[in-house]
């Protein structure tokens, strides 16, 4: 039997880790595109990424029950090919964290790419370098600290994750329980003295979070 | 002064009437809320729900003004809902222990307390499933990928699919495979909806998406203790005289009809525990 309490510490930190991490790009890029590129469905692809960070998490897991559960849109044809479902998985918590951390990525870099002044892109462009390099050696730099801020905050949001998680990922002892799913189980079942530590731990860590984002400036959400 | 007199667009004034509308909404509704007189709050095991969901209707029609509030829930919860001082007046549990864990803290009225109903654990697959399974011993076979049952730590009919997966000797072989649900209508949907290819529950749960499921075995008796619904009125309570009611209802004929309807056995032992 795995450790009740150090095992939802360490998957929560892998869950909110990869999560994070495909946040990170995917976030950017759409934040990018938001930001830069007018396009037709902008308005409705800014409303369907944002849509996780005001949407209850049980109804965001329930789209993603519908969309990747074994008989879902996608899940079916995923299963039928491979027999494998990402149901009850910890890819599920990595899925469900990514989703609602996605927004607030999206939001926080969008802002500060806005925010970069059109005369310095508008020169890197004359001087004969490409939106590929103007994106990454102009634009990137000028957001840098809008961009932590959108990754802090991401992580922090996967790390506290429950409703979805606990749609789609189940609450497997040892496999897919994370803290928030564990402190659940703990204060259900009345086990108050396990439960302690992590929520403890859980404030502390965000709390920390909060202050980065403050102590650098960078308070764009 | 003129913006005085500039006309809002119809289309605007609609607009914002109709936001406005909606935000006070609940307080017009909030009227219809307070017309019962007395009301009456069960906390019954998930696996009653149907079931008492009928006995219900019948008590509210007998006794007009009381208004019942079901609250289902694995019995463990509800438990520990009813110990962190829960407004409950009823509970009903799918389990002898969670009752008798209440009673042993002094939280129920002891002599309101009886035995109505028994039921049997099942095996079950989606009717549509690809998998053969004829006994629990072919729980084992490859296919099979998951199996769902009740989280035993809070869910009666997970604790009784532990101790007859124990009792076949499959209980560590399966650890792996299994998935814990918080109760055991959600072992059933995660079955019907073949999330995972098998699942345990009560016999009278299959009677409530029968197109869906079907049963592959029926649990020995001897392989679980025997499962046992008692009834309390909670300790406490403003309510004791709608919740004997609702007790003598449960356990009169009428009541064992309608169980018997869901698939429940009456409990013949005597009246008394």
């Amino acid at each position: 039997m795995s450790n009740p309490v150090f095992f939802p510490l360490r998957l929560s930190f892998q869950v909110a880790s990869v999560a994070t991490l495909l946040v990170m790009l995917v976030g950017g890029l759409i934040a990018y595109l938001l930001a830069r590129k007018n396009f037709k469905g902008r308005t409705l692809l800014d409303i369907l990424i944002t849509l996780p960070l005001v949407l209850p998490s049980t109804v965001t897991g329930y789209y993603l029950i519908i969309l990747f559960g074994r008989n879902g849109f996608v899940g079916s044809f995923v299963y039928d090919w491979t027999g494998w479902s990402i149901m009850f998985t910890w890819y599920a918590a990595v899925l469900a964290s990514f989703v609602v951390a996605l927004p607030l990525m999206i939001k926080t870099t969008r802002a500060a790419i806005e925010s970069v002044d059109e005369n310095l892109i508008n020169a890197s462009y004359s001087l004969g370098h490409s939106e590929l390099e103007t994106a990454v050696k102009v634009i990137l730099p000028l957001s840098k600290k809008g961009m932590l801020a959108g990754v802090v905050l991401s992580f922090a949001r996967a790390l506290g994750e429950f409703g979805a998680t606990l749609m789609i990922a189940g609450n497997i002892p040892g496999r897919t329980d994370t803290m928030p799913l564990a402190i659940y189980s703990l204060a259900n079942s009345g086990e108050w003295s396990s439960a302690n530590f992590m929520v403890l731990f859980l404030t502390l860590i965000s709390g920390f979070f909060l202050y980065i984002t403050n102590r650098y400036g960078m308070r764009t959400v | 002064m003129r913006w005085f007199y500039k006309p809002i667009p119809i289309f605007r004034r609609i607009f914002s009437l109709s936001l406005l509308l909606f935000f006070l909404s609940p307080f017009a509704l909030g009227g219809s809320y307070a017309e019962a007189t007395e009301s009456l709050t069960v906390s019954a095991a998930m696996s009653l729900k149907d079931a008492f969901e009928d006995i219900g209707e019948v008590f509210e029609m007998k006794h007009r003004g009381v208004m019942i509030y079901f609250n289902f829930a694995g019995s463990g919860t509800l438990e520990r809902q009813i110990e962190a001082g829960a407004p409950v007046d009823v509970f009903a549990s799918a389990s002898i222990r969670y009752m008798s864990e209440l009673e042993g803290k002094g939280l129920i009225k002891e002599d309101s307390r009886r035995n109505f109903a028994t039921n049997s654990i099942t095996l079950i697959v989606a009717s549509n499933s690809g998998i053969h399974l004829g006994s629990f011993q072919d729980l084992l076979k490859d296919e099979v990928k998951r199996v769902a049952i009740g989280n035993p730590g809070t869910v009666p009919a997970g604790r009784y699919a532990e101790e007859v997966l124990k009792y076949f000797k499959l209980w560590n072989k399966l650890k792996d495979r299994l998935v814990f649900a918080e109760n055991v209508r959600q072992v059933l949907d995660y079955v019907a909806r073949g999330e995972v290819d098998a699942g345990m529950v009560y016999a009278s749960d299959v009677r409530i998406r029968p197109e869906e499921v079907k049963v592959v075995v029926t649990a020995p008796d001897e392989s679980h203790k025997p499962v046992v619904y008692p009834v309390a009125v909670v300790k406490g309570t403003k309510n004791e005289v709608p919740a004997r009611k609702f007790i003598a209802l449960v356990i009169s004929d009428y009541g064992k009809d309608i169980l018997k309807k869901y698939g429940f056995e009456p409990f013949l032992r005597g009246d008394k525990r």
